[in-house]
């Protein structure tokens, strides 16, 4: 099952930028929650710093709270904090060395499974999930990187789910796929939100209307506002929400 | 129009094609033409020994016997040992410079260790000469003996100047290029690879193993035979520190020789025709050593870099 973030004044730098600028936000757990906002307004930096992905690159800092499961996140383990937070990358990044098969078991793997049914049956399940299943059965043992964009991101999408995160952070997942490899994932965010608290960055408007149950929206670093989507996309609070929304910016 | 415009480069371009088709086809010329020399001038020697050349351990020019056996052994002996030193080490320097150091101690420890490859070979030797053989003879080897002394590698008396001497020396001269390379490609693994390796809950070693070491695979096995390569050749150093007697002996403490330093310490005391026709057999044999070898490294990373099916990183 999902699990709830509480996000308590957030700050994060990215050398002398500050990129977020304290950010309070509940994000609930079984929820599609979509993240919008023009380039440059924090939003990727805002759920790089949930799985503490942010702070891997030289020249950051992050001070504030991110509470998940009743504990901070900054007192835990980034490695073990990883298992539990999954993430899929703008662009497909599987392993080009290792087969389909290989690449979906990869986290697993560095959990110590090693038994090679539960690795079977895990690669199985997860490539199901991710809806890419029948496409791929009969050639497991193929590079994965001889599949298709649309599909090497669903690849990268059963590679984290195969780890059983609770939480699963999408960093505008379908910007570099074409338009059906699109519905494709937007379909599976939608069936993976029984199971999972999601979390998706994205730069287009529209998607964020089809897929999500709540929009954030953020600007220079701030959370301008967050609410159900179809308050946010048709009754904005915030002017500058409205402006943005309309297309008056961004 | 379209046909028209194909054969319509311009007479420069066609002039810089030719040039350069020459010089390229000018290297391969060079190297046959090489070969076939060095064969003509080993006639001799191959008429006389035939294949017993390689096979003999007798080396005694004041008897006419020539065999190679001793030579060829002490060469690829000294350049595995060298390997084996050199390429954990290269790859342990590039690991760390790439992945671990802090970016200022990076460009300062990785021009140090390009440094090393730009001393000249011949003071590399003057160093084995005054300090590692005698460390070797004094510390190392009877240390050795002591505690893997059951080994045979590792028994008999400890020289100081031999087999182990020249494999270290070539390990110390090798080594840059191995790291240099290893730390270039390395450097090259796209920095999403890392980061989906560190989402999966991986820790920095198991991110290099599964991210970057597998992406840049090819590229340090590359590295790694451009330093086998040198190890083959290189002739002054080992020459100072190899102990420089033709005999095969299990003990790495015991001297030996290699085929460079053959070559260059007797052609000048080659007295008669056979004697020198020998000498360029060995040269001629390493001249064949070194390219079936090349030749071997290019298929191994041909097949490495095939991964699995469809998918192909060179």
């Amino acid at each position: 099952m999902g699990q709830t973030l509480s996000v308590r004044k957030l700050e994060a730098w990215y050398g002398p930028n500050k990129t977020l600028k304290g950010i309070n936000m509940e994000i609930e757990a079984n929820h599609v929650t979509a993240i919008i906002g023009p380039s440059g307004c924090g939003k990727s930096t805002f759920v790089r710093c949930i799985n503490r992905m942010h702070e891997t690159l030289p020249g950051t800092k992050v001070i504030g709270e991110i509470i998940l499961d009743g504990e901070s996140i900054y007192d835990q383990d980034p490695v073990a904090l990883r298992k539990t937070v999954g993430m899929v990358f703008q662009k497909p990044n599987p392993f080009p060395s290792m087969s389909i098969f290989e690449n979906v078991v990869a986290g697993v793997r560095l959990n110590g499974q090693r038994n090679k049914q539960n690795l079977q049956a895990i690669a199985e399940r997860s490539l199901r999930m991710a809806a890419l299943w029948d496409e791929v059965k009969d050639r497991l043992n193929y590079s994965g990187i001889s599949l298709s964009g649309g599909q090497q991101q669903r690849l990268c999408i059963a590679r984290a789910l195969a780890v059983e995160p609770e939480i699963l952070l999408m960093d505008e997942p379908a910007s570099a796929l074409d338009p059906i490899a699109t519905t494709h994932i937007e379909e599976l965010i939608r069936q993976l939100r029984d199971n999972y608290t999601i979390l998706i960055v994205t730069h287009n408007m529209q998607q964020a209307a089809r897929i999500a149950d709540s929009t954030a929206f953020f600007l220079n670093g701030e959370l301008v506002e967050h609410g159900a989507t179809s308050e946010i996309f048709t009754n904005p609070k915030d002017k500058r929400t409205e402006d943005y929304i309309t297309g008056r910016f961004g | 129009m379209s046909k028209k415009r194909r054969f319509n480069t311009s007479l420069g371009d066609q002039f810089l094609r030719l040039v350069t088709f020459l010089m390229a086809f000018s290297v391969l010329v060079l190297m046959a033409w090489m070969g076939w020399q060095m064969f003509d001038a080993a006639r001799p020697s191959i008429h006389t020994f035939g294949f017993s050349f390689i096979t003999s351990r007798v080396w005694d020019p004041v008897k006419e016997q020539f065999g190679a056996l001793p030579f060829i052994y002490g060469t690829l002996m000294t350049s595995l040992l060298a390997l084996l030193l050199a390429a954990p080490i290269g790859l342990g320097v590039a690991i760390f410079l790439n992945e671990m150091a802090e970016s200022k101690f990076r460009a300062v420890i990785g021009f140090l260790v390009e440094m090393l490859a730009a001393i000249p070979s011949v003071v590399y030797g003057l160093w084995g000469i005054f300090v590692l053989a005698p460390w070797l003879r004094e510390t190392v080897e009877p240390g050795l003996a002591k505690w893997l002394g059951f080994i045979p590698l590792f028994q008999g008396t400890p020289v100081g100047f031999g087999m182990l001497a020249g494999g270290l020396i070539l390990a110390m001269m090798i080594l840059p290029t191995i790291a240099a390379i290893s730390r270039e490609v390395m450097a090259s693994v796209p920095n999403m690879q890392r980061e989906a390796a560190l989402a999966l809950g991986a820790t920095k070693w198991e991110m290099i193993k599964v991210a970057v070491l597998p992406y840049a695979k090819t590229g340090i096995m590359g590295g790694i035979m451009l330093g086998l390569g040198r190890a083959l050749g290189e002739t002054m150093a080992v020459t100072m520190v190899i102990g420089n007697r033709p005999d095969i002996l299990p003990s790495l403490f015991a001297p030996a020789y290699s085929m460079a330093a053959v070559i260059a310490n007797e052609f000048t005391e080659a007295t008669y025709d056979l004697y020198l026709s020998a000498l360029v057999e060995i040269g001629f044999i390493l001249f064949g050593i070194t390219l079936v070898l090349n030749f071997l490294a290019r298929l191994l990373v041909w097949s490495v870099a095939r991964g699995p099916k469809g998918g192909n990183l060179v």
